[in-house]
């Protein structure tokens, strides 16, 4: 435990913000029962990945300054997605190769920069969560987590955590669901193939809940589950570490007592 | 040359998703080259600084490349044989028939190459009354149907046992039509004898080359069928095709690159043949050519040395990416619509043909990065699609409507306020809609305008209700406070 609580921005990302609010609420319940001081930057938007990965770096460099300015004079950033957390971790300082100043500016923060789940896992410790979950639910690894940050057994030890909770494997658990930012719109028939795959991995556990650390990824795959008809529940990793299950629906699903499916 | 159908990219994968017999093959074929690489990799726990030696290999060779190529075109020469520097694929196919006519060649049999392929060097000699014979059975069934590979070591990764069957019954006439093949063995069988006889006959015989080396000016061959020693050993004249980038210095950075070669391509610690050649036969040899000639190709690689494409250059073409990649394991390799398919096509066809005709391919991907983890020599392949990206919006070839999607996007990111606004206002909307009355689930849109790329085939999540994060957060700020 740290002497002084740590001060944590929380990166929210744009998904979270406009989709699933209750992953950013689930961030700031971890991270304050990690005993961190959480604040929420009202100036954060979007980490640029769309643009970045558009080609468009200028626009990219843009809003990779503000995000540099906004949260350089915190501790650490704590972001609810190994995609958001890439991006700021991992690309950053490449680009800002002929500006030595924002270089170093942006090596810094991406120094401070976690993903949510390594974050309580690899930095604060954590190896206790208080949740309780019943159920048995599969993981499914999200590109970028996985393979920029590293992120495969973090998730899986605090899951081991909770409750009640039975993991599940899937095959090929580390293979692209497909979303892939735009390619997911650009390239629909190449995508839901690639989901199509990956929702009939999912099937074959047995498993009633799917979970995973980024949103995209989680509303892709929510998305063909419901096509399906597949009786599997989808939630951020988050939620369920947090134990707010109660609090909100599963994703795609609507809300209890609220005109629930016909 | 091959035809560039990359610009109708996404019929072809389209219509490849929609073929049962390529998607059956797909599956089979992948799978296994999977778990070979896999078993491969854990037998030997230095295969990760192998890695690192590998690509410093490919660097250092890649930033003193004239001069390697001068060492090795000096040893060739010292050794009888003759190097013929083509700067583009025309002069590659000339220098090819001029050899071939020098030679009275009237049948010329030829090892598995990707550089045949990249030049075109097949219809070309027929053309001129030459026979090109394709020995590597992958190829061989390849000339059968008159198509082109859609894998870069297993050439006919998307076809099927039954298309094997029936492409021998329709082109080998003289055989009992109602014979059976009880197993795969009896294919191959069926078609060495026919080889048999073309090897005896040919006058040239054309090899590729994995690796060319410097300091002993020998071009180095793998396979397992032994087609390339018979290719190359029998016929009076042997050409090696290759291309600037399959340098390395020394013999012993060879035998490095073939360690990750063999491992990453088929899972083998080493491939069945790996054939040295150098040079002409020399007095007291026992076989060998009388003469021995080198296409050296550039075709663009020079263009992309000191720019950002020049990693590409390591390549050795193993294809551990493409069968790693889900969007190759998807759609096979003909989608791609070029030479080289997959992740490292993606990135070296734009460079070879252009990116005006084959911006899809840098697109189609996710960047799951999975290429890049399995790749010998670490050629961060999603970087490099990126950069081609970048190009394309620099050269304004990306499509309108996302340049303004993007601009507009942008626009508002770059403006907190107006963008807590204009997300509040839009996603109460969708919210709105979701809970319309007419909706069976209040969760999910089945449809929507202007998201159709999303729910053709995936119901679209509709936000949690209650508003965005931000607007929740600081309204329970406010009500802390008060
Ligand atoms: S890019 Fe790498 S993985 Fe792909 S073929 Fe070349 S060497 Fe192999």
């Amino acid at each position: 435990m740290h002497q002084t609580r740590p001060r944590v921005a929380l990166f929210v990302t744009c998904l979270v913000d406009l989709y699933r609010p209750s992953v950013g609420f689930a961030a700031i319940r971890l991270l304050e029962a990690a005993g961190c001081l959480v604040e929420v930057p009202a100036a954060q938007t979007c980490c640029g990945q769309p643009a970045y990965n558009s080609g468009d770096r200028a626009t990219a460099r843009d809003l990779a300054r503000r995000v540099i300015d906004t949260f350089l004079h915190y501790d650490y950033v704590v972001v609810p997605s190994g995609s958001c957390g890439g991006q700021i971790a991992h690309h950053y300082p490449g680009l800002f190769e002929d500006d030595p100043e924002y270089r170093a500016r942006a090596e810094t923060l991406a120094g401070k920069t976690h993903e949510l789940v390594s974050f309580l896992a690899d930095v604060i410790g954590t190896a206790e969560v208080t949740a309780r979950y019943e159920g048995m639910v599969t993981y499914h690894d999200s590109c970028s987590g996985l393979r920029e940050l590293g992120i495969k057994a973090q998730p899986r030890r605090l899951l081991a955590a909770v409750d009640g909770l039975v993991l599940k494997e899937m095959e090929d658990a580390e293979v692209c669901c497909g979303f892939g930012g735009t390619f997911c719109v650009k390239y629909p028939d190449i995508s839901v193939r690639m989901v199509s795959d990956k929702v009939q991995n999912i099937q074959a556990t047995g498993a009633d809940t799917l979970l995973a650390g980024d949103l995209g990824c989680l509303l892709n795959m929510a998305g063909r589950l419901h096509r399906e008809g597949a009786p599997v529940k989808v939630r951020h990793v988050a939620e369920v570490l947090a134990g707010m299950t109660e609090e909100v629906a599963p994703i795609g699903e609507a809300p209890a007592g609220n005109g629930a499916k016909a | 040359m091959v035809q560039v159908t990359s610009p109708a990219f996404k019929q072809n994968a389209h219509r490849a998703l929609q073929d049962a017999g390529l998607q059956k093959a797909l599956g089979k074929a992948k799978g296994a080259f999977l778990q070979r690489r896999a078993a491969a990799v854990a037998a030997l726990p230095e295969f990760e600084r192998l890695r690192d030696i590998g690509r410093d290999i490919k660097n250092h060779t890649l930033a003193n490349l004239d001069h390697y190529l001068e060492v090795y075109a000096a040893n060739v020469e010292k050794a009888g044989g003759k190097v013929h520097w083509c700067s583009t694929a025309e002069d590659a196919r000339r220098a090819v028939l001029q050899i071939c006519r020098n030679a009275g060649a009237k049948t010329v049999t030829k090892g598995k190459s990707m550089i045949s392929e990249e030049i075109g060097v097949n219809d070309y000699l027929e053309a001129q009354g030459i026979t090109p014979v394709e020995t590597d059975l992958g190829e061989y069934i390849i000339q059968l149907r008159k198509e082109h590979p859609s894998h870069i070591i297993a050439p006919a990764f998307h076809l099927n046992r039954e298309d094997w069957e029936a492409d021998f019954r329709r082109a080998h006439t003289d055989l009992d039509p109602n014979r059976i093949f009880h197993e795969r063995r009896d294919i191959l069988t069926e078609a060495r004898s026919r080889l048999r006889q073309k090897f005896l006959a040919a006058d040239v015989g054309i090899t590729g080359a994995n690796f060319l080396i410097a300091e002993t000016g020998s071009s180095v061959i793998v396979t397992n069928e032994g087609n390339g020693d018979l290719t190359q050993t029998l016929p009076r004249v042997h050409i090696v095709l290759a291309s600037i980038e399959k340098m390395v210095p020394t013999l012993e950075d060879a035998t490095n690159m073939l360690r990750l070669l063999a491992r990453s391509a088929t899972g083998q610690d080493f491939s069945v043949y790996t054939t040295f050649s150098t040079g002409i036969r020399r007095e007291g040899d026992l076989d060998g050519p009388e003469e021995y000639h080198v296409i050296l190709l550039d075709n663009g690689r020079s263009n992309m040395i000191g720019t950002e494409f020049q990693e590409m250059l390591r390549c050795i073409r193993c294809a551990a990416c493409m069968n790693h990649c889900p969007v190759y394991g998807a759609v096979g390799g003909h989608a791609y619509g070029w030479v080289y398919p997959g992740p490292m096509g993606s990135v070296l066809t734009p460079s070879l043909v252009g990116v005006e005709k084959t911006g899809h391919l840098p697109n189609a991907s996710t960047f799951c990065g999975k290429c890049e983890s399995v790749c010998p020599v670490k050629i961060p392949l999603p970087k490099l699609m990126r950069h081609w990206r970048e190009r394309e919006f620099e050269r304004h070839l990306t499509p309108a409507t996302i340049r303004t999607n993007l601009g507009l996007w942008a626009w508002f990111a770059k403006r907190p306020s107006a963008y807590r606004l204009a997300t509040r206002l839009g996603i109460g909307a969708l919210s709105l809609l979701a809970r319309a009355p007419w909706k069976k689930n209040r969760g999910a849109f089945r449809r929507l305008p202007l998201a159709g790329g999303w729910t053709q085939g995936r119901d679209l999540p509709a936000p949690e209700p209650g508003g965005t994060f931000m607007a929740r957060y600081a309204k329970a700020r406010r009500q802390r406070r008060t």
